[in-house]
């Protein structure tokens, strides 16, 4: 009997989801055992063409990493949709939007300035954009259009399951893996990890008052922390409350908070609303001047309650003023 | 998305409104009994406390075709259940930062506190947001999402910008 065919894909991503594969260690000669790896452009010299030449359904499973930001992504994503019987967003990126998500504060016009035109390695007075056309003398050259808003994984293709996490925990995949070998998956639409929020698995969970009352909230590189106690305790932003555990609490380990890139619990529709909630219901302020002194040190509330899931959010991203007011529509 | 689109005459906007048991419905209650007239564009939903108000509710709503959402609670000190006002005002404080950030314009969600005897603050406070958020304009999520430009058009990029062939 002929292996089960795999493929892995990358969109709008760091790479770092590729690092998770190869982190597998060597359990990966396990995989490579089970499985043909029939496409992942990041290690093996396979074509697109290569995926188009496949029957539809041929591969067993595609894992694609990264949000869906341009033209070429959604043509990448459609076929390999309509080759693998099973997709499986891979990473914070693909299963919220994760962090190039947070382009959808900006838009693309404002990107491309501060790409081609803002930064101090562009020489200035730079007019020179990339155009979607170009004409050469040997014929036209077309690049991917970049869209106005970074999508997830699920808002432009049908996917099956998710694996949380920048980059999703090593173990988590194994099981993944193992559970897809095995034929022993949960119903479609899962997400890849324990349904519980991280404090549940956190070694400093014993120093967790039941009543948390903060005075102020602090920030990681600006104020010291203990390495032993609750970091929401003493006054961090540690969002392990609200978001599901799986991670091994990794950043609480090297005394970080948790930012939530494994978004949230099945029981959440809105991550950044409720980490928000969350969060600014812990402060002891009560006058209305007190609560603005505590909010003002959280400096950024979407990219700190939104960091990897702006795009997965009920508002999507920031909108623009109706230059009419919304006479017309 | 059912954006509320302006109609022939004045733009109607719809508001949905989140009204603690004990106080604001309460109050909302006396403004009916005695027959207060005030603005018709109020969807009240009545929760125990405005300390139950997940931020959740304000963006589902806003993202299934609100234009306002006015939360109203019990006075600071009056709260049934001792803090769940406070919890709110927090919340909403920073909700409405990082609403701001998003574009989303200030008036469109306001907190009040309303007394189960401020039946007139009910109709004031109604017809006030009312006013507030027609002036805004429908909120009109999607059409703003597309100003810079549709998803799979491809504009030519800002004037000024010349066609150059570089990468």
């Amino acid at each position: 009997m002929s292996k089960p065919q795999v493929g892995f894909y990358w969109c709008a991503a760091c790479g770092g989801c590729e690092e998770a594969v190869v982190d597998l260690n060597e359990d990966i000669l396990k995989v490579v055992s089970a499985v043909d790896i029939v496409f992942w452009p990041v290690a093996l010299d396979f074509k697109r063409s290569d995926v188009e030449a496949m029957a539809d359904g041929q591969m067993a499973v595609c894992f694609i990493n990264g949000a869906v930001r341009s033209s070429e992504q959604l043509e990448m994503a459609e076929l390999l949709r309509r080759k693998a019987k099973t997709v499986i967003a891979f990473g914070s990126c693909s299963h919220m939007g994760g962090i190039p998500g947070l382009a959808n504060l900006h838009g693309r016009q404002a990107m491309m300035d501060e790409a081609y035109r803002n930064v101090p390695s562009m020489a200035a007075g730079n007019t020179v954009y990339p155009q979607e056309k170009s004409d050469v003398p040997e014929g036209s050259l077309h690049l991917p259009t970049l869209w106005e808003t970074v999508k997830t994984l699920d808002q432009v293709i049908d996917v099956d399951y998710y694996l949380p996490g920048c980059p999703p925990p090593v173990n988590l995949i194994n099981d993944a893996v193992g559970a897809i070998l095995s034929g022993q998956l949960p119903p479609k639409g899962t997400v890849l990890a324990p349904d519980i929020s991280l404090c549940e698995e956190c070694d400093r969970k014993d120093s967790k008052p039941v009543d948390l009352s903060l005075t102020e909230f602090k920030r990681p590189h600006l104020a010291e922390s203990d390495p032993q106690k609750c970091l929401l305790a003493q006054g961090f932003l540690c969002l392990g409350a609200v978001t599901r555990k799986g991670c091994g609490s990794v950043c609480i380990k090297g005394n970080m908070p948790c930012t939530g890139c494994m978004g949230p619990t099945s029981h959440v529709v809105d991550f950044g609303a409720k980490a928000l909630s969350a969060m600014a219901s812990l402060a002891a302020a009560k006058e209305d001047q007190e609560i603005d002194a505590v909010m003002d040190k959280i400096v950024d509330p979407v990219g700190t309650f939104y960091r990897y899931s702006l795009p997965a959010s009920l508002l999507h991203r920031r909108y623009q003023p109706l230059a009419d007011g919304g006479k017309q529509s | 998305m059912s954006d509320n689109k302006p109609t022939q005459g004045q733009f109607e906007p719809r508001i949905v409104a989140f009204f603690c048991n004990w106080c604001t419905y309460t109050a909302a209650d006396l403004a009916g009994t005695a027959r207060l007239a005030y603005a018709p564009n109020v969807r009240v939903v009545r929760i125990m406390c405005s300390g139950r108000l997940d931020p959740q509710f304000i963006v589902k709503a806003l993202r299934e075709g609100a234009d306002g959402v006015l939360i109203g609670g019990c006075h600071p000190g009056d709260c049934h259940y001792q803090e769940g006002n406070y919890k709110a005002l927090r919340r909403i404080t920073l909700f409405k930062r990082l609403l701001a950030s998003l574009g989303i314009e200030e008036g469109r969600v306001r907190l009040e506190w309303i007394a189960a005897s401020e039946g007139e603050k009910v109709q004031r406070v109604i017809n006030e947001m009312t006013e507030v958020v027609r002036r805004l304009g429908p909120l009109q999520l999607e059409l703003r999402s597309r100003l810079n430009g549709a998803e799979v058009v491809t504009e030519p990029h800002a004037e000024g910008v010349p066609q150059g062939g570089r990468v």
